[in-house]
């Protein structure tokens, strides 16, 4: 079983609706891959299941080498989720953000604090640690949910349109952040994200449309000499009117 | 069992937070029930003759005989609001950070529950303290005897919280809780007035009054503060508790798609 991630076959439906369908992919371990796909596409009913707010009998999940529907909680151990809406709690500081989650993770005492100081590092906010989470502008808060994904040391790590809301600039900087992780960690991550240029060529590259894997390899061999924004229009025949924006 | 207990105190301490960042919640909830208790009750002492019936040995006024039930009231709207705020902790996200923790959800559930009874249980003392400044005074055992029926009954009612939480969709739905649940659970119980008298006035009332159980959790917390014990009443609250907690799982459990959204 593949020590990074790996999607074998997962459908999902609300109702009548097929949201997923026989969605397979793997991401090695230490691999970045972007999971791409318009609103709509399924991404975010994907990062349900994977994260097991829902669950399903159509397929199966493995986290680091641990089986999403056999072994639950030993697969959750191991990933570190950054939510696509903001979870932070607003009130209490970056550190007791943090020390929070870390003792959902039953991290506690010198350890815990040892592990926040790291990620901390990791993300260059320590100096900030004892801000309010409220004082902070866009881009740090998300530095720190990133920061918070990472105090248990997961071998994976998701992150469900990360940059949604954030300024050029601070989009920029996490994306770099974050490909930087995934170098020098050896951290397995799994970006979705409906924003081409997020996707850097030597990432792995999966792309959902109306609930299917339309193509999966590193961008820069699907592009070829297209733009990769134009090489998802081309592939999902969407009109490029208005497409262009959701890109 | 540590990173359980490590869990359960970050998630009390939590909103033991939470709740000295909302201090007119605070506030609020100690207004409620003293209105009922100082202008209420002091007005329909006149209207209400209440008889010998236990745990009283001796006639009581009415506002004695309404403290354990505004000490239930005091449960029974933070258990609702607690689940108010679990809608509004979905729609922000935190609670999809307490779900994707690895322990069982219903500890992590229980451990919820937990934390937002042990905020009740000091607003409630502190209206027994206020009442007891106005004369409404119980033996020093009572109110330590109180405890454990306060405790149960919070969790029956957090509970019942957290298994509508799971049902309501979107946060304008609270008005309809307000008024489908809160006010007739109340209202059909024995926190204002004595089940016999009920019975006065519609069998049929008494009867519900009987089988809700608030009435129970109120009785509890009664013959508690009189250092008597309701076997029936706690028998009652456990039910009422297990089947409220089983409902909550059922809600919460993830092959039902908790917040089932379009992706």
């Amino acid at each position: 079983m593949s020590q990074g991630l790996s999607v074998d076959r997962v459908s999902y439906r609300y109702g009548d609706k097929v949201a997923l369908d026989a969605v397979s992919f793997d991401v090695a371990p230490g691999r970045f891959a972007a999971l791409l796909g318009p609103n709509g596409a399924g991404k975010s009913t994907l990062f349900s299941l994977l994260t097991r707010l829902f669950t399903t009998g159509d397929g199966r999940i493995s986290i680091a080498g641990q089986d999403m529907g056999r072994t639950p909680r030993a697969a959750l151990a191991r990933m570190g989720v950054v939510f696509q809406s903001p979870t932070l709690d607003l009130d209490l500081t970056i550190r007791q953000n943090l020390s929070y989650f870390a003792a959902l993770h039953g991290l506690s005492g010198r350890d815990a604090r040892r592990r926040i100081d790291a990620a901390l590092d990791r993300l260059e906010i320590r100096a900030r640690a004892g801000e309010k989470a409220r004082n902070l502008n866009g881009g740090h808060r998300r530095r720190t949910e990133i920061a918070r994904a990472l105090v248990h040391d997961p071998s994976v790590l998701l992150l469900d349109e990360p940059t949604v809301g954030l300024d050029a600039a601070a989009r920029q900087s996490i994306t770099e952040h974050v490909h930087r992780l995934c170098a020098e960690d050896n951290l397995t991550v799994l970006w979705a994200t409906h924003l081409t240029d997020e996707v850097y060529d030597d990432d792995q590259l999966v792309l959902l449309h109306q609930g299917r894997i339309l193509a999966g390899g590193t961008c820069a061999e699907l592009r070829g000499d297209k733009s990769l924004k134009d090489y998802f229009l081309d592939l999902t025949q969407m009109p490029r009117q208005g497409a262009e924006a959701a890109l | 069992m540590i990173p359980y207990l490590v869990a359960l105190r970050a998630i009390v301490l939590r909103e033991g937070l939470r709740f000295i960042h909302q201090r007119e919640r605070f506030v609020a909830a100690l207004v409620r029930p003293l209105v009922w208790l100082l202008v209420f009750a002091a007005g329909f002492r006149a209207a209400l003759g209440l008889s010998i019936i236990p745990p009283y040995a001796t006639y009581i006024t009415y506002e004695t005989y309404i403290v354990p039930g505004l000490c239930g009231m005091i449960l029974l709207f933070n258990g609702m609001q607690s689940s108010l705020s679990l809608v509004y902790d979905r729609e922000t996200g935190s609670m999809r950070l307490l779900l994707t923790a690895p322990l069982p959800r219903g500890w992590l559930l229980f451990c919820k529950l937990l934390g937002s009874t042990a905020i009740s249980i000091v607003q409630v003392y502190t209206f027994l303290t206020i009442a007891a400044l106005f004369g409404i005074e119980m033996s020093a055992w009572g109110y330590v005897a109180a405890l454990p029926a306060l405790v149960i009954s919070g969790l029956m009612l957090g509970a019942l919280g957290l298994a509508l939480s799971s049902f309501i969709k979107q946060l304008e739905n609270f008005a309809g809780v307000m008024n489908f649940v809160i006010f007739p659970m109340f209202f059909l119980s024995s926190a204002l007035y004595p089940l016999w008298k009920m019975a006065e006035s519609s069998p049929l009332l008494r009867d519900i009054c009987a089988f809700n159980p608030f009435t129970h959790a109120v009785e509890l917390i009664r013959f508690a503060l009189y250092l008597q014990f309701n076997g029936m009443a706690l028998l009652w609250v456990l039910l009422a508790t297990v089947l409220f907690m089983a409902c909550a799982l059922w809600g919460y459990d993830p092959a039902r798609g908790m917040v089932k959204r379009k992706g």
